[in-house]
């Protein structure tokens, strides 16, 4: 065994690197059930993401234009999540499954001409005196753009919900939805917004798995990212900067535990492989049994305009 | 001259199989309290709905100031200067007191000018608050003056008040009774709807009476008595429940030093309950809501055991005795909420029926339900308690709540329970319906029955209680007799207004 292999700058990069599609899903997921849907579908709009995203850089050889067009796609995905749960009152919970199931089949059908090959991938951003910091500069000012972007998102997010009166109503909406159509606020066109930004973030985060971590197509390759994302939502209590917490520890101790596996640890594989999924749950299952766990009153409950 | 605000020519909303409004027309002046007056289901919330803009009439005009006003939206009729307290609060939570009134208003201020503005607003008027609380740790009486305030803010011409003192305790209301007519002297007009008739006789200049969506009559409620206005709102006259005083026997249950905390996050943990309850009498337990009383019901009943203290009944302790080990022994409750606690919506009455009555009548034998028998038992409760229905294999939910509050009283009373706890027996009840529950109490506890009854009707507690006793953040009050308590000295028990009087001393 032999942990010197290890380096810790690499591993914060790489952790980095690991953590934002869930990061990206988990925030997108966040503002969906803070304005009172529960969309079970993360699973299939992140692979929608992923296979848009990678036909499209493939085809045109531009990463950048493959993550717009994956954002806009999934969020037209969500849409068929939106309308059916908003406007034809189907069941959240049932239709949610049903997306990420359309989602993981569409995306096989749609990506088969495009297994094994490779995608083009977003370039390291050079950022100058930063990057040129000796550790620092390696572990945290040498990524692609969409690693800033994604804490950025969780960055406005944050703003959004605490500090403007949008982000309040959409906190009031998932609250009490009949007292805010009451106080005459369009409750089922908050949510409509909020699911199409849950699924635009979600093919965001899709796309990062095909085009940047693993930058080639394999059918099913999401690997269940979609409900750890749905998981840390509800463990980091719904606020965002825990949401990144949660995300990056998932992916400090999937990239650990796969250094750990190359170091050749005495461990069986099967533990190191289950470690991130159970650390990250203990963890945020630890700080979220403390105090107020802040779930959105109106969750997941159907919304009739009563008139 | 008198001036008109507010002209209602002709208004008309029907609803598949219901007419809530029939061609309703009056005029609210400006600085008149206008009272709306009705049974529940005689349409007072639906004209007040499209007075808010929330629901669009099927024919007929509002007139605001002389010229034509049709709201679309609520947003639209708070610009045009009509505010709105609603009866089940529009308040959210989690949030706190100034994000929800900010929630309310067109252009609100920045929270922290707005913070300011609540303070001074709410100090001017009476109502003291505190704009950075969460509103979910608020009492009811302060989560209305959120509302009221939330209203005030934008200057209202007419103030529209559903159903506003159902919730508060008689200093409460004198506090809220001396905003209204402080607002009244600016000249705001205010559109107050109830059914409580001494309020409506206190405060209101003119009274319009609906019932089952007509205008029945307008009329000036000081210059009309409280029996008149009744008998108005109903179209009968209503039988008042007789009370047949007699001493009460030897003691049935007894309650020492009980303690519970509460299930829900925003409710109140019991300290040291200590009662007894007498055959043949009837104990109320008065105070505002959330002060105990869900939880004290839920200790008696046995669905939540009680940690510390213990219960007995005719001297064994019964403390650990799961709600159907209660029922065995004849100790029966009925919850306050009829839909999903008291019954479940989607079953039959039949099937309700055995939920609560399966051990006393004996109707199931060797796992398997004896379908006849209860039927059987599900007509003789239809029948004896006037449950309009038209037939036992309906389901719960479809009943009115009147109705259904009837099954489920009539269901726990047919049983004849030695020891009967219930809490609210007439909630949401029109008037006929609830004097007919009330006085099925009373025969009961004539029958020798033990009853207890938790209500926030402080009339209903004082007509059919031989003791009374009031329930304040899970304490309870000292137990008096009915009889010798006015009204100051039980808003003094119930207290829920020491903060108020403080200020106003």
């Amino acid at each position: 065994m032999d942990f010197s292999s290890i380096n810790p700058a690499l591993l914060i990069a790489s952790l980095m690197v690991s953590a934002t599609p869930i990061l990206l899903a988990a925030i997108g997921e966040a503002v969906v059930e803070k304005s009172g849907v529960l969309n079970l579908g993360v699973e299939g709009m992140m692979i929608v993401g992923a296979v848009v995203g990678f036909i499209i850089a493939v085809n045109t050889d531009a990463p950048l234009l493959g993550f717009i067009c994956a954002a806009i796609v999934s969020g037209i995905f969500s849409m068929i999540f939106g309308i059916l749960t908003q406007y034809l009152k189907s069941n959240q919970v049932a239709t949610g499954l049903g997306l990420t199931l359309v989602g993981l089949g569409l995306s096989a059908l749609l990506g088969r001409p495009y297994e094994g090959m490779k995608s083009p991938t977003l370039k390291a951003l050079d950022i100058p005196f930063l990057g040129d910091i000796p550790v620092l500069g390696k572990m945290l000012f040498s990524h692609d753009l969409m690693i800033y972007f994604s804490v950025f998102i969780v960055a406005m997010v944050w703003w959004f919900l605490k500090f403007t009166h949008a982000g309040m109503v959409l906190r009031a909406v998932g609250e009490n939805h009949d007292a805010a159509h009451a106080l005459g606020y369009k409750v089922v066109r908050v949510r409509m917004l909020a699911i199409m930004f849950g699924g635009a973030t979600s093919g965001l985060g899709g796309a990062y798995i095909s085009l940047a971590r693993v930058p080639q197509w394999t059918e099913g390759m999401t690997a269940g990212a979609g409900w750890i994302a749905l998981a840390i939502v509800v463990f980091a209590s719904w606020r965002p900067w825990r949401v990144l917490f949660g995300a990056y520890i998932f992916g400090g101790v999937t990239v650990l535990q796969l250094n750990l596996q190359a170091a050749g640890a005495s461990i069986p594989v099967e533990y190191l492989s289950m470690s991130p999924y159970l650390i990250t749950i203990v963890v945020l299952v630890i700080i979220s049994s403390r105090g107020n766990q802040g779930a959105p009153a109106s969750l997941g409950r159907p919304f009739h305009a009563s008139s | 001259m008198i001036k008109k605000l507010l002209e209602l020519d002709g208004i008309s909303k029907s609803y598949p199989g219901v007419i809530a409004n029939s061609n309703i027309s009056f005029d609210i002046n400006i600085g008149e309290v206008h009272a709306l007056l009705g049974e529940n289901g005689a349409g007072k919330s639906t004209l007040v709905k499209i007075i808010y803009g929330l629901v669009k009439p099927d024919s007929g005009n509002l007139l605001l100031n002389g010229a034509p006003f049709k709201p679309g939206t609520p947003s639209e009729a708070r610009q045009a200067g009509i505010a709105m307290v609603f009866q089940h609060f529009s308040l959210f939570e989690a949030l706190t007191v100034a994000e929800n009134i900010s929630l309310g208003m067109d252009n609100p201020p920045n929270q922290k000018d707005l913070g300011e503005k609540i303070k001074s607003v709410s100090e001017a008027y009476g109502l003291p608050l505190d704009p950075a609380k969460t509103v979910g740790a608020l009492s009811v009486g302060e989560r209305q003056r959120v509302e009221i305030i939330r209203c005030l803010l934008q200057n209202p011409k007419l103030l529209v008040m559903d159903e506003p003192t159902s919730v508060l305790t008689p200093q409460e209301v004198d506090v809220l009774f001396k905003t209204l007519l402080k607002l009244k002297s600016e000249g705001t007009s205010i559109l107050y709807i109830s059914h409580k008739l001494e309020e409506i006789r206190k405060l209101c200049d003119t009274a319009t009476i609906l019932r089952l969506g007509k205008k029945v009559d307008t009329c000036t409620p000081k210059n009309t008595s409280t029996k008149k206005l009744a008998e108005m709102m109903v179209g009968s006259s209503i039988k008042a429940p007789k009370k047949i005083n007699k001493p009460a026997g030897r003691i049935l249950l007894k309650i020492e030093n009980v303690c519970s905390l509460s299930k829900s996050q925003f409710g109140t943990p019991l300290t040291n309950i200590t009662f007894d309850l007498k055959q043949g009498e009837i104990l109320g337990i008065g105070g505002v809501a959330g002060n105990g009383q869900d939880e004290l019901f839920a200790v008696l009943s046995g669905e939540q055991i009680s940690q510390k203290g213990s219960i007995s009944f005719n001297e064994s302790n019964i403390t650990k005795f799961t709600p159907n080990q209660r029922r065995k022994i004849g100790l029966l409750s009925a919850p306050e909420e009829r839909l999903g606690h008291a019954a479940a919506p989607n079953m039959s009455l039949i099937e309700n029926i055995l939920i609560t009555a399966e051990q006393s009548q004996d109707l199931v034998s060797n796992g398997f339900i004896d379908w006849e028998k209860s039927k059987a038992f599900a007509e003789k409760v239809i029948k004896e308690f006037d449950v309009r229905t038209p037939g036992s294999k309906n389901t719960a939910g479809s009943l009115s709540g009147g109705n259904l509050q009837k099954f489920v009283i009539g269901r726990e009373i047919l049983q004849y329970p030695n020891v009967f706890i219930v809490n609210q027996p007439t909630w949401g009840v029109d008037a006929a319906a609830a004097s007919s529950i009330r006085q099925a109490l009373l025969t009961l506890s004539e029958s020798g029955a033990a009853i207890l009854v938790i209500s926030q009707d402080l009339d209903e507690l004082l007509e059919i209680s031989d003791r009374f006793a009031a329930l304040n953040e899970g304490k309870l009050s000292q137990i008096k007799k009915t009889a010798d308590l006015s009204f100051e000295q039980i808003g003094l028990m119930m207290g829920g207004a020491k903060d108020l009087e403080a200020r106003n001393a």
